[in-house]
């Protein structure tokens, strides 16, 4: 059953690709074996066919040959079947067998390694051997990867429900997307948030639930100059003027606080005094919190007050 | 399906996967003049068996004279022509290389790494690759990974010279944890880039294990004037499994999230992630390291709830009292503070 329908569908390929004519569905069954009795079953089934070489990104054209009152026929332009050539250096195999392992066990793995066979079978020899010492890794965890990428390779519009930072609710959101970032080892969508009428990026790992398509594939238009990675950015790292923190640190304690000091003096109670910036209270106050006893707030009274709330609340 | 089951169909997956196997296998047997059963059944990931069954099937039509046979260890073919070359490279296909190249490429920036530079294997492979995928290889721009900067170049480029030159390296390692710097030699291993982080991956002397370290907590690196030897017995890391692996001794921590202390799910790998409603968060850590678990609490404050052990709860509270009594003494303002720590 199964050897038999892939043996119709390599016999098909071939037969599509040896034909320079479109090949009307009657030329095709005569020609093809393995297709049923009944016209309307053969029919049926063809349609089927077609749909799995297509999804294999076969390119079937259908057309005719120009003569009069013809049924429209089917053929697979060799041009745009084969793979143009490509060899690769030894060196440049090797970097090539680097990438291929990047998405190991992530969203595109499987499409990664489908590329590699390819070119594999186009001569290139991707071997393991002289590898450059390096072993990349991309992680594409969030289950919002994977329809987030359809929705950017066919620019399809998108909605799904997001719960922002600090949050408690989740809403409904409506996104083009323009394209997808890792930033900090974590995914990122950026586009037009159609709501807000906006410019906007979100985490993919604070969509609540599934990503739906909310229209058809080509209707989302990227404007040319859109710069996803700048987006995300920009949205990740909003520009806040950096301050200053006067602390005490317990002597020989704090070194991950010391690591980023502008200025160090010791004291002669126990406490040396250190003088470094920040950029935000909530995000700063934990960090200096996490040091316990070790660290006290000198300066600013907003930063100390914070620190204090984040202490007595871990006595909760 | 029982791997039985997948042999008589020629592997794993459907019908169309088959397809595309056998339309690969054509021209990766035409393009080598020799060619094993045991080194393509690997190269195809599949079995000899389910190989085989590829190689015997039967096209018998005047369409489709290809004739794929196996003699004496080699898989030989004949007259294949309408499928002698690859089909081209799909989208996701050609994105998935494309984007992993240039992200190789910015390690490689970063790193100054010769294999990986400017005008190197890389950008030829690049231009090379993008050539051949054509339009399929548009969409990989909308697809960008960008590789932590917060390791100094300076660090990285050491590395590389000890990886490149054999040589022993003498790290000041910060461990957050302890809040303190550890020194130890580490004959390095491999360069990893996970999850846009830095990693050297080496021999560690002072544990006598393989360890992983991440590069923007060196606080110090020499390349020594020694030869790195790096033991029989050191087994790379699996990264595929994660870098760190909780271990069965590890500590399991409770913790409960308010909305503001979601963040810890998605920054750090739980073992349990439940809702509590109103955005709130129940998630289970797993850490060998007590000390870490117990900063990450006490700086939370009131945003993560020490729901288990109970030892680190009352930790938490006891540095809190502490930490709270210091403020009571030291004043707020730069003046002299008169208090005895």
């Amino acid at each position: 059953m199964s050897r038999r329908k892939t043996e119709r569908l390599l016999s098909l390929v071939v037969c599509l690709l040896s034909s320079q004519r479109y090949l009307s569905a009657t030329q095709i069954r005569a020609a093809v074996p393995g297709y049923p009795d009944s016209f309307d079953a053969f029919k049926r089934m063809f349609e089927r066919d077609k749909e799995e070489l297509r999804d294999l990104g076969i390119p079937l054209d259908m057309g005719t040959n120009g003569t009069v009152d013809e049924e429209v026929g089917y053929r697979i332009p060799r041009q745009a079947y084969v793979l143009p050539d490509i060899t690769l250096e030894p060196d440049e195999a090797a970097v090539l067998a680097v990438a291929a392992r990047v998405w190991h066990r992530a969203e595109l793995a499987g499409a990664a390694a489908g590329a590699l066979l390819k070119l594999r079978a186009a001569g290139v020899e991707a071997e393991e051997a002289a590898q450059p010492g390096i072993e990349p890794r991309l992680q594409a965890g969030e289950a919002a990867f994977a329809p987030l990428w359809e929705a950017v390779r066919d620019r399809r519009p998108v909605t799904f429900r997001y719960r922002a930072a600090g949050r408690s609710e989740a809403q409904r959101r409506e996104l083009e997307p323009w394209g997808v970032v890792n930033r900090h080892g974590r995914w990122y969508a950026a586009g037009h948030d159609r709501a807000r009428q906006a410019v906007r990026a979100f985490r993919l790992s604070r969509i609540d639930g599934r990503v739906e398509f909310c229209g058809p594939p080509g209707s989302v238009t990227v404007p040319a100059d859109a710069d996803v990675r700048e987006l995300v950015r920009s949205w990740d790292d909003r520009p806040v003027p950096p301050r200053t923190a006067l602390l005490g640190v317990r002597a020989g304690a704090g070194l991950g606080i010391r690591r980023q000091a502008t200025r160090e003096v010791p004291g002669s109670d126990g406490w040396d005094e250190v003088e470094l910036p920040f950029a935000e209270v909530a995000w700063f106050s934990e960090h200096l919190a996490s040091f316990g006893p070790d660290v006290v707030v000198r300066e600013p009274a907003d930063l100390r007050d914070a620190v204090i709330t984040r202490l007595k609340g871990a006595l909760a | 399906m029982t791997s039985a089951k997948a042999a008589e169909r020629g592997g794993p997956g459907t019908s169309s996967d088959r397809l595309q196997r056998l339309l690969a296998l054509v021209p990766y047997v035409i393009s080598r003049k020799v060619v094993g059963l045991a080194e393509t059944a690997a190269a195809f990931g599949i079995t000899e068996r389910e190989l085989l069954w590829c190689v015997e099937l039967r096209t018998p039509d005047p369409y489709c004279p290809i004739d794929l046979s196996y003699e004496g260890g080699e898989i030989v073919i004949s007259q294949a022509e309408p499928v002698d070359r690859p089909l081209r490279l799909g989208v996701d296909e050609a994105s998935a290389l494309l984007v992993a190249l240039r992200m190789l490429a910015e390690v490689g920036e970063l790193g100054e790494v010769p294999d990986l530079a400017e005008s190197s294997a890389l950008s030829r492979t690049i231009a090379k690759l993008e050539a051949a995928a054509g339009e399929a290889g548009a969409a990989s721009a909308q697809v960008a990974v960008e590789v932590d900067h917060h390791a100094e170049r300076s660090v990285l480029a050491r590395v590389r010279e000890a990886l490149d030159g054999g040589r022993r390296l003498h790290l000041s390692y910060y461990v957050p944890g302890r809040d303190e710097a550890t020194e130890r030699d580490v004959d390095p291993m491999r360069l990893l880039v996970v999850e846009g982080r830095t990693y050297l991956e080496g021999w560690c002397r002072r544990a006598e294990a393989v360890r992983v370290f991440r590069l923007d907590r060196v606080l110090r690196i020499d390349v020594l004037e020694v030869a790195a030897e790096v033991p029989r017995q050191a087994e790379p890391v699996d990264v595929d499994q994660g870098l760190f692996r909780p271990s069965p001794d590890d500590m399991r921590v409770v913790l409960d999230l308010t909305p503001q202390g979601r963040w810890v799910a998605e920054y750090y790998p739980c073992e349990d992630v439940t809702e509590l409603g109103d955005g709130r968060l129940r998630v289970t850590l797993r850490t060998p390291d007590a000390a870490w678990a117990r900063r990450l609490a006490l700086g939370l404050g009131e945003d993560g709830r020490v729901v288990a052990p109970a030892a680190l709860a009352a930790a938490v509270r006891a540095d809190a009292t502490a930490a709270l009594a210091a403020y009571s003494t030291e004043p707020a303002g730069g003046g002299p503070s008169p208090a005895q720590g």
